[in-house]
């Protein structure tokens, strides 16, 4: 009951700071940087629910931008088709954006959650590279039924009933609230018995095997969830712009996934948020550069693979690398 | 009725007939031996029984109940627990954080009440860790809990294995090779903590091992196999003096006659 009421304090507080932040934001940074912070954010999510099924459970997935396509489509459409019902219930107002936005948020999430089941449940068995093809397929299939998609504008893009395209419920402060639950129950998740049971599978999955872990449970679910959090990640991204266009998750957005959660270290959770981070700024840094980007971003990996394989942070997290640091201090010091 | 029991079981690889009409029985609480030369088929006969691979004919049946065919997890479940000869330990993870994985059965709280650390899962991961560290300490590890298993020596390594195996609180306990890499020293303590494991812990074990010296000391009775069939069963004082395990070991005697004149 304590423990209930602690950690409902310490949401509340947690949602006030960011909104501060918004306001701070808001206030001192021009549109162009601001947006930057809401793509670094949504790439936060993208990254730390991938590296979840590529990095934890050692099941390389390169398409998981056509479940950022799922969560984009669905929340979009929704957001569009629930504005009518919730303002007759709620009338107009902050109140009810806000029921509406996360509502098509979560039924993206959903709707990616289902899609990742389907595409995890045939293609879990296979291992490495096969797996990675699949994936890719799939990913690549996602976004061809949306190009095709009449009812949401084919190849065009759907860009809801409205000329002005549709409603921007995307902040700063969504964005961020979503990305810090995110974060939050992945990292739970990664820390647990089932997260144990993720990296034996990445370890040895014969030896999991024998020691009772239920594996392709186990793995579908990881991919499920790392589904889901792309698909909230897409509506988020949906929500930001006038619409959503199937060019916008050809497979080079998952290729960036990819390079944020290596540059990061796979296996590791602040590594997967750093790597969002480098990714949305050294894109929009790049912007004259837009088709040597992908050239550029290949010689970063053969770069790191060289120098660095592990990736920022290896498998660790940063709280463990400062704290061995400071234990390994404590001991020349002693 | 025996704890386990196989019943003629085959299995055959394309051409290559591994295991052919093998048929034992080990009774609860005994240190069963399985030996044979190289090549023998004693890792298939582990690989048979844990699900590692199905048998072509033949049943195998644990507490009565036919397991031939189940999955690997399933019949690990069951409470079949094994090592491997080529040590298969999750390296990258900690000493404790390997014996945990094999707790599954005693974390019964949701995949949700671990995202959202409930006051369950803290009681159910509390319990976890304590009964690792438990086992640990029984293979002489605890020291070892925080450190990387794939950092550990040789020895250790394989202790952790039966220390990983144990979590699954088993009845049956198959190791596979366990003595080997480790110096007489060491498997010396090796004997001690088996016999313990029968004594204190109430297990069956089933032991493949080429170092005759723990096999002959630690073991109640002992199988022979050799390509792919039982040559003998009996104590280890009959098995010693076999012919026809002298014979699989050491080579036939070549009779007089039969050499070219």
């Amino acid at each position: 009951m304590k423990r209930t009421l602690i950690r409902a304090a310490v949401g509340a507080a947690s949602l006030l700071a960011i909104y501060a932040l918004q306001l701070g934001v808001e206030a001192g940074f021009t549109e162009y940087v601001q947006r930057i912070v809401l793509l670094a954010g949504i790439n936060v999510i993208l990254a730390v629910g991938l590296n979840l099924i590529n990095g934890t459970t050692g099941q390389f997935s390169i398409g998981h931008a056509g479940f950022m396509a799922v969560g984009a489509y669905a929340a979009a459409f929704l957001g569009v088709k629930l504005a009518g019902p919730v303002h007759a219930a709620l009338g107009p107002g902050p109140l009810a954006d806000a029921v509406i936005f996360n509502l098509a948020l979560l039924a993206g999430a959903l709707l990616a959650g289902i899609s990742g089941l389907i595409v995890g449940l045939p293609s879990l068995r296979l291992r490495g590279d096969y797996l990675a093809v699949v994936t890719l397929g799939f990913g690549e299939i996602i976004r061809i039924l949306f190009n095709n998609a009449t009812f949401l504008g084919s190849a065009t893009g759907y860009f809801g009933d409205d000329p002005s395209g549709l409603p921007t419920y995307t902040n700063f402060f969504w964005v961020f609230a979503w990305a810090t639950a995110i974060v939050l129950l992945i990292h739970n998740l990664t820390f647990s018995q089932t997260g144990r049971s993720l990296t034996a599978i990445r370890e040895d999955e014969i030896a999991a095997e024998a020691m009772a872990t239920p594996t392709t449970r186990l793995k579908v679910i990881a991919f499920a969830l790392s589904a889901a959090t792309a698909g909230i990640a897409g509506g988020l991204f949906a929500h930001m712009q006038a619409g959503v266009r199937p060019e916008d998750f050809r497979f080079e957005k998952s290729i960036d996934m990819i390079v944020m959660i290596i540059v990061g270290g796979l296996g590791s959770i602040s590594g997967a948020i750093l790597g969002g981070i480098f990714v949305a700024v050294s894109l929009e840094l790049m912007r004259d550069l837009q088709q040597y980007r992908l050239v550029l971003y290949a010689l970063l990996l053969v770069v790191i693979m060289i120098v660095r394989p592990q990736g920022l942070l290896g498998s660790r997290e940063l709280y463990q690398v400062f704290r061995k640091r400071k234990s390994a201090r404590r001991a020349e010091g002693a | 009725m025996s704890l386990l029991e196989l019943h003629a079981v085959d299995k055959i690889f394309g051409g290559l007939h591994a295991v052919r009409g093998v048929s034992f029985q080990v009774e609860r609480g005994t240190i069963f031996g399985l030996i044979g030369p190289n090549g023998a088929g004693k890792t298939t006969l582990f690989n048979v029984i844990t699900g590692v691979y199905t048998p072509e004919h033949g049943k195998i049946s644990f507490r009565g109940e036919n397991i031939a065919g189940l999955k690997p997890a399933a019949i690990a479940a069951r409470g079949v627990a094994r090592t491997f000869q080529n040590i298969r330990i999750f390296r990258a993870m900690t000493v404790a954080e390997n014996v945990m994985v094999a707790g599954h059965h005693l974390h019964k709280s949701s995949i949700a009440a671990a995202m959202l650390r409930t006051a369950g899962y803290e009681r159910d991961e509390h319990a976890l860790r304590k009964r690792a560290h438990e086992l640990l300490e029984v293979l002489g590890l605890a020291d070892l809990s925080a450190e990387v298993a794939g950092s550990l020596p040789y020895g250790s390594q394989r202790r952790l294995e039966i220390a990983r195996g144990l979590m699954l609180s088993p009845e049956l306990l198959l190791l596979d090779e366990p003595a080997a890499g480790m110096n007489s020293q060491e498997a010396l303590t090796l004997n001690e903590q088996i016999r313990f494991l029968r004594d204190q812990l109430k297990l069956t074990v089933i032991l493949v091992e080429h170092n005759m010296a723990v096999v002959m000391s630690v073991c109640e009775r002992i199988h022979v196999v050799d390509h792919g069939e039982t040559i003998a069963e009996g104590s280890p004082a009959a098995i010693k003096t076999d012919p026809r395990v002298l014979a699989a070991y050491l080579g036939e005697e070549v009779p007089e006659t039969a050499g070219v004149a």
